[in-house]
């Protein structure tokens, strides 16, 4: 893995995308040990509207510590691919959610029915965030599965660890099925 | 507890390694200086420090969390919490700071310590709440009336963040002075690795028992109200005891020049600058920048002298009162000296008072300045 490697994540606001960003980054910072960056870019609505965020891993200080173009591209739904696209490098790599995208750009792509594998294991589609999570790190190896669980564990809200470990494991066997 | 005017107390988070919001490191830096009194109204991007505060306030016995009617009632009671002899402080953003103004300067004239966080985002007015920008650098310096020198502070990370905090409370103790500690959205929702040291550089409050309040020393001790001494308070011009002095010329005068000079007199003490990459005698290119504006031009030096061009960073930390000795002292071993930052040039025109050559590199359209746009301005200029 060469760093720093940058993970973008969009969706719309609702979907977990900033609690999952924030996840993520934490595992990688507190329980890894990396040096991590995380920011986030919304409009004002409580609700709906393009949500972005983005987590950015190093093995040493980050000068910079927001994305210029990313490693990976998490898209929830179609405008935030369509929105995002561009900013993947070359060789990065492309995880939809197939559930809403269906329009994506012909490159290295990990197409998961993300949120409809949320239901089918967990029985709701609020954990589609933490499949997705599940994918990221199934595909990257960028953090640990043990660091993200235990960041999973410190975050979620109370009660609903079981059905978030669930979707977790669910992503992380989905991204098998993309690996050679 | 009898502290030495200035000691190191243990930190009150555990030592060791975080992951945090640039939001959460003011507030837990308020928290490790001894901050017991906060008072606010919550604003985007400037409401998770106040949602921190009244978190950790939970836990910390002894401090006081108020959520007031708005920014005009929470700077008054931060004041008020301060003559009291709380350490208080507010947070708000650039709207919120235009209604703290009047009580900003009524904290000038009676000498109040006190912090303001105002956390910028894109105006003017309403704005776009979400979205960073650098607007509100002269409104945190002119924006109260009157003759008189604020101390503003621009941290760059949140390890800064949380490091300035803790130093715009000494200062504003060290001063009798509202320090303004300004943050842009972009560092103030940023999450990254922070370390808590073990120890807090914390300066006690002389409070002087019989000695003038207003008078005689330049920073004169201040006492409490409720521990005995007879006070007067008053946004009026006075003389060294509080009393009134509306009509005498030399009360006025002293009064102006003391305000503005306990602060002029001590910029070494109070300007905090940093280069980064300038150990060559003849820069290319000086880029001045402050806030997350400085991040991206760091970033912008790394992709520069990749490309070999010899380029610097002379980092602001102070912006009031304006280092301009540094960005004299640096500017001139550059043969371009260059502005990057997220308004349309309002530090630019302080460092042109020193160097008029020098150019602004600004963005006003919500989002950040970005490494690889300051380079392409770099290379349009050098012309390589």
């Amino acid at each position: 893995m060469i760093f720093p490697f940058g993970i973008e994540m969009a969706g719309e606001g609702g979907q977990g995308i900033v609690l999952a960003a924030v996840i993520l980054a934490d595992a990688a910072a507190t329980y890894d040990g990396r040096y991590v960056a995380q920011s986030t870019s919304h409009g004002p609505e409580a609700r709906g509207g393009l949500t972005q965020s983005e987590v950015l891993i190093g093995d040493r200080e980050l000068d910079y510590p927001k994305l210029i173009r990313s490693d990976l591209l998490l898209a929830m739904n179609q405008g935030a691919c369509d929105r995002y696209a561009s900013r993947l490098k070359d060789d990065g790599l492309l995880v939809v959610d197939s559930t809403h995208v269906q329009h994506f750009p012909p490159r290295t792509l990990s197409a998961v029915a993300i949120t409809r594998l949320c239901e089918e294991v967990t029985g709701r589609t609020v954990s589609a965030n933490i499949v997705a999570l599940g994918v990221i790190v199934g595909l990257t190896g960028v953090v640990s599965e043990i660091a993200l669980e235990s960041a999973l564990r410190a975050r979620v809200p109370g009660g609903s660890l079981e059905p978030n470990l669930k979707a977790f494991q669910a992503g992380l066997k989905a991204a098998k099925t993309f690996l050679p | 507890m009898t502290l030495e005017p200035r000691a190191s107390i243990p930190s009150v988070l555990k030592p060791g390694r975080y992951f945090m919001q640039g939001d959460e490191a003011c507030a837990e830096g308020a928290i490790a200086v001894g901050c017991n009194y906060y008072a606010g109204y919550p604003i985007t991007p400037a409401s998770e420090i106040m949602e921190h505060i009244c978190r950790r306030f939970a836990e910390c016995p002894g401090r006081v969390f108020v959520q007031m009617e708005d920014e005009i009632a929470s700077i008054a009671s931060v004041v008020g919490a301060s003559w009291a002899g709380a350490r208080a402080m507010t947070a708000t953003s650039g709207p919120g700071l235009s209604l703290m103004l009047e009580n900003i300067g009524y904290a000038i004239i009676t000498e109040t310590p006190c912090v303001v966080v105002d956390v910028q985002r894109a105006g003017p007015s309403t704005g776009q709440a979400t979205r960073p920008a650098q607007g509100d650098v002269m409104q945190a310096r002119w924006g109260a009336h009157g003759d008189y020198e604020i101390i503003v502070i621009s941290p760059w990370s949140v390890q800064d963040t949380y490091e300035q905090t803790i130093r715009a409370f000494n200062l504003a103790e060290r001063f009798r002075v509202p320090v303004i500690l300004l943050m842009d959205e972009a560092v103030g929702h940023l999450r990254e690795n922070i370390q808590i040291p073990e120890q807090t550089e914390y300066l006690t409050r002389f409070k002087g028992a019989g000695k003038p309040p207003f008078g005689q020393a330049e920073v004169p001790p201040m006492p409490s109200f409720g521990d005995g001494a007879s006070l007067l308070v008053t946004g009026s011009t006075h003389d060294g005891w509080g009393y009134r002095r509306t009509s005498s010329a030399e009360a006025q005068a002293t009064l102006v020049e003391r305000l503005t000079g306990k602060v002029l007199n001590h910029i070494p003490e109070i300007v905090c600058t940093r280069t980064h990459e300038c150990q060559e005698t003849d820069l290319d290119v000086l880029l001045v920048s402050y806030g997350f504006s400085a991040r991206s031009s760091l970033g912008a030096v790394r992709e520069a002298r990749a490309a070999g061009i010899r380029v610097g960073l002379l980092r602001l930390t102070t912006l009031w009162p304006f280092p301009s000795g540094a960005v004299r002292s640096v500017g001139r071993r550059a043969r371009l000296v260059m502005v990057p930052e997220m308004n349309r040039g309002q530090i630019l025109r302080e460092v042109q008072r020193v160097l008029p050559e020098a150019k602004g590199y600004n963005r006003t359209d919500g989002e950040v300045i970005t490494p690889p746009e300051i380079l392409s301005a770099i290379r349009g200029e050098v012309g390589r």
